[in-house]
């Protein structure tokens, strides 16, 4: 894992205690994701990697996994630079 | 000037608070007793700002910072807790659009809701749907370009004058929500009347028949209704309420102040006896207490860290507490007088225990709070 998935990993397995979260494990299918979660994930992902999360983010699949979240991280981060 | 503001904030808050003293508080009985927030004093609330403050200045709102924001439903909810209410559920579709709504759902509503030209209600909760938010029965459906909505809402404030509902459906099996304006077709509206408390907050049940709304009129996406819009915009509101109870506390110990300050039994002033004494002295360390859980979630909220939603929830579970036990003792020092409308604790201790009840109950924030505890706190 990079930087950015590991810092992920970080946050999420306090949610996820006693299971070594793999990079491309679905999250959503762990059952898991409440909406505390889901929201505090949103705020985490914003401050800790300077992007803003839009409604057009707003799809399963960008937050299905580590993988998946760090896939969208440097999308929004690749918009920005442009 | 008080720990942890600034000295705009404090001057922020102080204003306020003269406004509150001129406009509200010798009105507040009476928007009770009538049931009803009159419209000079929403068009009031709305020159001054009070509307939409939190949204940013670039999407028309007044750009207040969230501890100013919260500071200002203190003094409110210190004056009139139904006038705090307006803020509250305005503010909730305020920042749900901000956060979720698409651009042209922010250009179009967001400026004219930040000026009260319009007025919005949250509608989430149903007849047979309060704290399980999850299990919405209205139901949407799509047909062609617009989506037709089938059910019932109820406990909406202020729904019999908002001009546009925020509401929660199950679509294609998955929450989502939707902005419905007010002269929809198919929408038809009930008032609620002669509740225990928030009596002037102008509550209504909605009926939703084949009610046809514009695909552009989804906020988010099908699916995130209410993990991101309905979460966030009751995050939102929790703060508010939260800092509308330290108002209700602070109101209660001002009005025991001054009552114990004048009366005398047995020969002395009931500031004077120990009793009473034990009274004021829980009632004034729990809402110094509930303030600074407020201004420490408006603390986390501003820096964008993660833990606010939680410590938002803690302070609005402590302080709804504070606010009911310090109206309870309010009505207990007042004795006879206090459960008569001459004086405002009875109202205050009406207004209290909805707090524990509004933007989630207090056994909901137990459980999550609890839930977070478990998860590394």
């Amino acid at each position: 894992m990079g930087t950015t998935e590991l810092k992920i990993k970080e946050f999420l397995v306090r949610y996820f205690r006693n299971h070594d979260l793999k990079e491309d494990e679905d999250i959503f299918a762990l059952g898991f994701v409440n909406s505390l979660m889901a929201m505090q994930l949103v705020v985490f992902v914003e401050k800790e990697f300077g992007i803003t999360i839009e409604d057009e983010d707003l799809d399963f699949d960008n937050f299905r996994s580590i993988r998946a979240i760090s896939n969208l991280i440097e999308r929004k981060r690749s918009t920005v630079t442009i | 000037m008080r720990p942890g503001l600034t000295s705009i904030q404090e001057a922020e808050r102080l204003e306020c608070r003269e406004f509150v003293e001129r406009e509200i508080m010798p009105r507040a009985a009476g928007f009770d007793y009538e049931q009803r927030m009159p419209n000079d004093l929403i068009q009031k609330l709305a020159a001054r700002g009070y509307l939409g403050s939190h949204i940013s200045v670039e999407s028309g709102g007044g750009g207040k910072d969230i501890v100013t924001y919260g500071l200002i439903n203190e003094e409110l909810g210190r004056g009139c807790s139904s006038v705090r209410s307006l803020l509250t559920v305005h503010d909730m579709v305020c920042h749900a659009i901000a956060r979720w709504g698409r651009k042209d759902q922010k250009a179009s509503l967001l400026p004219k809701l930040a000026r009260g030209q319009i007025l919005a209600a949250f509608a989430l909760s149903e007849p047979n749907v309060g704290s399980d938010a999850r299990q919405v029965e209205t139901t949407a459906v799509r047909l062609g370009d617009s989506y037709i909505l089938n059910g019932e809402k109820t406990w909406i404030s202020f729904g019999q004058i908002a001009d546009l509902f925020l509401v929660f459906a199950q679509c294609e099996g998955q929450p989502a929500a939707f902005l419905i304006e007010k002269n929809s077709t198919g929408l038809s509206l009930e008032p609620l009347t002669d509740l225990l408390g928030l009596r002037a907050s102008m509550l209504a049940k909605l009926f939703l028949k084949d009610c046809s709304v514009p695909l552009e009129n989804l906020v988010g996406k099908v699916g995130f209704g209410f993990s991101h819009v309905a979460a966030s915009a009751l995050d939102q509101g929790r703060y508010s309420v939260a800092w509308g109870c330290v108002g209700i506390a602070k109101a209660c110990l001002e009005a025991c102040i001054d009552y114990t300050n004048q009366r005398q039994q047995f020969g002395s002033l009931l500031r004077e006896h120990q009793l009473i004494r034990r009274m004021i002295t829980d009632m004034v360390t729990n809402f110094q207490a509930a303030r600074v859980l407020c201004l420490s979630a408006g603390h986390l909220k501003e820096a964008g860290e993660p833990s606010a939603s939680v410590q938002t929830q803690m302070a609005k579970y402590f302080a709804s507490k504070a606010a009911m036990r310090a109206a309870h003792d309010a009505v207990q020092i007042h004795g006879a007088n206090g459960c008569s409308s001459e004086y405002p604790v009875a109202r205050y201790y009406r207004d209290a225990k909805l707090m524990e009840i509004i933007e989630g109950s207090n056994e909901i924030q137990q459980l999550t709070i609890a839930e977070h505890v478990y998860h590394g706190f």
